[in-house]
């Protein structure tokens, strides 16, 4: 295994299948992270991650400062949310998310008078001295709590809260952290600026989180169409336990069913998580926040979002209080063009396609794609032809063709022979079906129709 | 609703539809994977008009045009869409025109057409639903009502021109099976040989074969499967036989082999999608090649083996469901 000196990893950098869109990073990559003038007001939803609801944690008519909780639960798999502006309290409302769900939500009006607004805002968050020494003094179970109080959840999309991953498990050792800098959806690149920008918090708190999951093997992985990035990583991590490695860039790389075979040479188990072989796996974003929350004291206020695509008029990469609408981001990118079609929060492959800009930004909201009236135009879906690009495809070595068309004819025994609950959604299939059938939609219909066995 | 979106609109955000994810998809459309194997079949195509001249265009023309036609007065007679723009009929009766001789009079291209795409296409649901291959479906039915046409490959008196030499005689097969004649392997790889019409150039199939599996328009499993069993089969019988007219080589070269292996056993709807149920059917076909070229008392047997495999592929699916990475969904706790 020559790679596997070069790289610095057990796995082979790749893993099998996949798909190699466009990726058409270049529209926003070159563009640094800009802080978002402040809203005139912010919504803070209260269920902005995998797991129990927040409740309302302060009343109506009453001024917060940023970093204010405003909404807290006492389940474990659950993350409090904060204030991320200055202003007064509106009374709870309702939301929809991207995702389709109603969530309970406090609004926040902006006070004339910000704390921290612009360049400052953008210190307080990523700058000054991040150290990667005497990281000891910090106990495990003091860096987990930290991490919990700042509502810290995955910020690559699925908002997982942090400190469950972070939390040891005696029947469950982690030997490895792995970083994800991977960004392989087509589109977003604010992980990428993140890394060139401001590698230094990602360092820290990856070293913080592998104190606390116990790990003592480091790896931040990072696509080989972002050699500034792993440049920008590599200079922050020298000296330390942190080793930045390469992998292709090919998409889902970023997905852990695909990046563990990748860069561990361990398979994720079906229905299981990285942890049951030893991973834990943060996205860079949330690294930078979990070094924040344990040096700092201070919450998850604060996330990098990609506006981008080619129905924006000036893409750019935006520093955003979460709660922040949709539409204030566009503004800030002046805008959508003539021919902009369909607005999408995350990225083009597994986003969702927003019916209102007048929705908030949340812990999981990594971009905002435009995308045209010419680019969504889709062929009329015609008969599966049987060509099996969608198993060639496939990063989990499914049949999606089959498990798909079982759905639709209500043949849940073959979806299950077909393994339709091992499905990430990851949408390469979909991509990639000549036939234009919606495989991903039908199976996720199947996934949450299907009568449970 | 209409007052909703109006609401909307005056507040300044546009009401956009929405969609779900992936919101990007290639733009290789069922109709640009079947233009594919079109262009894929010229060269097979332009060596067929060389060898057999006009004829091999007219059969060709007559089988395509039926072909279509038929699909299309299908659609239209069952008020259905118009699916002619896939192109699928296309292909299935160019192949069609490419498999059957020369010789065989118009009305034997269009009969097969017509069972081709009315029966064996059509009827079991149209495109990707058929269980037969439509071209080798029809082809079996030409051969059965017109079991004489579709063996003479020769015509007292009409042979064009040029290729006369080659035409009058045997094909390479009947040749060597028969009369114990070895046909030069130069002959059998330019084309210059007597059969069906697109059958006669191992080069142009090769080529033709070539873009298929670099554009991915075609699984190589199916081929690789169906030539390495064949050459084993073939390689086993060299052994046995080492004074037999048609060696290894020449069961690869000769006859419909490699025009089977990269246009007929790759129709991706009678063809199983694991890669392990491919190599299955692959090399399915090729034994079953093998073993009817030796031992039956025909010459050539790709057609019969391919419609025999198109019968085991839905079992092969079965028994071929690959193992998701990470394992079978467990069961519930």
């Amino acid at each position: 295994m020559a790679i596997t000196a070069e790289t610095g990893i057990p796995g082979r950098g790749s893993f099998a299948r996949g798909i190699h869109p466009d990726d058409r990073k270049r529209l926003s990559a070159g563009a640094a992270i800009e802080v978002l003038p402040t809203p005139s007001g912010v919504l803070i939803a209260l269920h902005q991650h995998i797991g129990a609801p927040c409740e309302p944690a302060v009343k109506p008519r009453t001024s917060v400062g940023v970093g204010d909780v405003v909404g807290d639960v006492k389940a474990f798999v659950a993350a409090p949310v904060h204030a991320s502006i200055d202003g007064t309290t509106g009374a709870p409302t309702v939301t929809t998310l991207p995702n389709g769900r109603h969530v309970a939500a406090v609004p926040v009006a902006a006070a004339d008078e910000q704390a921290l607004a612009g360049e400052a805002l953008t210190g307080e968050i990523f700058g000054g001295e991040w150290p990667t020494e005497g990281l000891d003094a910090h106990a495990p179970e003091a860096i987990v709590e930290a991490v919990r109080d700042a509502g810290l959840v995955g910020l690559g999309g699925a908002a997982f809260p942090t400190h469950v991953k972070l939390t040891r498990n005696p029947k469950r050792p982690v030997d490895t952290l792995v970083v994800n800098g991977c960004e392989c959806e087509p589109y977003l690149t604010a992980d990428h600026r993140l890394m060139i920008e401001h590698p230094a918090p990602i360092v820290t708190g990856a070293l913080l989180a592998a104190a606390a999951a116990g790990a003592d093997r480091i790896v931040v992985a990072i696509e080989d169409n972002k050699p500034d990035a792993a440049a920008s990583m590599r200079r922050a991590a020298e000296g330390t336990a942190v080793t930045v490695a390469t992998v292709r860039t090919k998409y889902p790389m970023g997905g852990e069913r695909s990046l563990l075979p990748a860069v561990m040479g361990r398979e994720v188990p079906t229905g299981g998580l990285p942890l049951d072989v030893g991973v834990v796996v943060v996205n860079v974003g949330t690294s930078a926040a979990i070094a924040r929350a344990v040096v700092r004291g201070r919450p998850l206020t604060h996330r990098v979002v990609s506006v981008t695509g080619e129905g924006v008029r000036r893409p750019k990469n935006l520093l955003v209080p979460i709660g922040a609408p949709y539409a204030d981001l566009i503004a800030c990118c002046d805008g959508l063009t003539e021919d902009a079609a369909r607005a999408i929060a995350g990225g083009p492959m597994m986003g969702f396609a927003l019916a209102d800009l007048d929705v908030p930004v949340t812990k999981g909201t990594s971009g905002v794609v435009v995308m045209t009236a010419e680019q969504v135009r889709r062929a009329e879906e015609t008969a599966c032809i049987r060509c099996g690009r969608c198993v060639d495809v496939c990063p989990l070595g499914l049949v999606p063709t089959k498990m798909a068309l079982a759905v639709r004819n209500e043949d849940w025994e073959v979806a299950r022979r077909y393994y339709i609950a091992a499905c990430c959604e990851c949408g390469c299939c979909g991509y990639i079906c000549p036939a234009q059938i919606p495989l991903v939609q039908l199976i996720r219909t199947g996934k949450a129709g299907m009568p449970k066995e | 609703m209409a007052e909703q979106a109006n609401k909307k609109d005056e507040a300044g955000a546009a009401p956009m539809p929405v969609a779900p994810a992936p919101h990007l998809a290639t733009s290789r459309t069922t109709r640009a994977v079947m233009v594919d194997v079109l262009i894929a079949l010229a060269p097979v195509f332009a060596v067929g008009c060389y060898v057999f001249r006009w004829r091999a265009a007219m059969q060709v023309g007559i089988c395509a045009a039926s072909c279509v036609v038929f699909e299309a007065l299908w659609q239209a007679l069952r008020r259905r869409r118009q699916t002619t723009g896939d192109f699928s009929a296309a292909v299935t009766g160019v192949i069609l025109g490419l498999s059957i001789p020369w010789t065989a009079p118009w009305y034997v291209g269009v009969l097969g057409s017509a069972v081709a795409i009315l029966i064996v296409k059509m009827l079991f649901g149209g495109l990707g639903a058929n269980i037969f291959n439509p071209a080798m479906g029809g082809r079996a039915f030409l051969q059965a009502c017109f079991a004489g046409k579709m063996t003479t490959y020769t015509l007292a008196g009409q042979a064009p021109p040029g290729a006369a030499d080659a035409i009058t005689r045997a094909t390479p097969l009947a040749a060597g099976k028969f009369d114990q004649i070895a046909y030069a392997l130069k002959d059998l790889a330019v084309g210059t040989v007597n059969g069906s019409v697109g059958e006669t150039s191992a080069i142009a199939c090769i080529v033709g074969g070539a873009y298929l599996l670099v554009r991915r328009s075609a699984s190589w499993r199916l081929p690789a499967g169906m030539l390495i069993a064949a050459a084993v089969v073939a390689g086993i019988h060299q052994l046995a036989d080492p004074d037999a007219a048609l060696d290894v080589g020449r069961h690869l070269l000769a006859g419909a082999m490699l025009f089977g292996a990269f246009f007929i056993v790759t129709d991706p709807a009678t063809s199983p999608l694991s890669k392990r149920g491919r190599w299955i059917y692959g090399a399915g076909v090729g034994v079953l090649v093998m073993l009817i070229r030796l031992f039956a008392n025909v010459p050539e047997g790709v057609m019969y083996d391919v419609l025999v495999m198109n019968m085991t592929v839905p079992l092969i699916d079965r028994w071929t469901v690959p193992r998701p990475v990470g394992g079978p969904v467990p069961a519930p706790a």
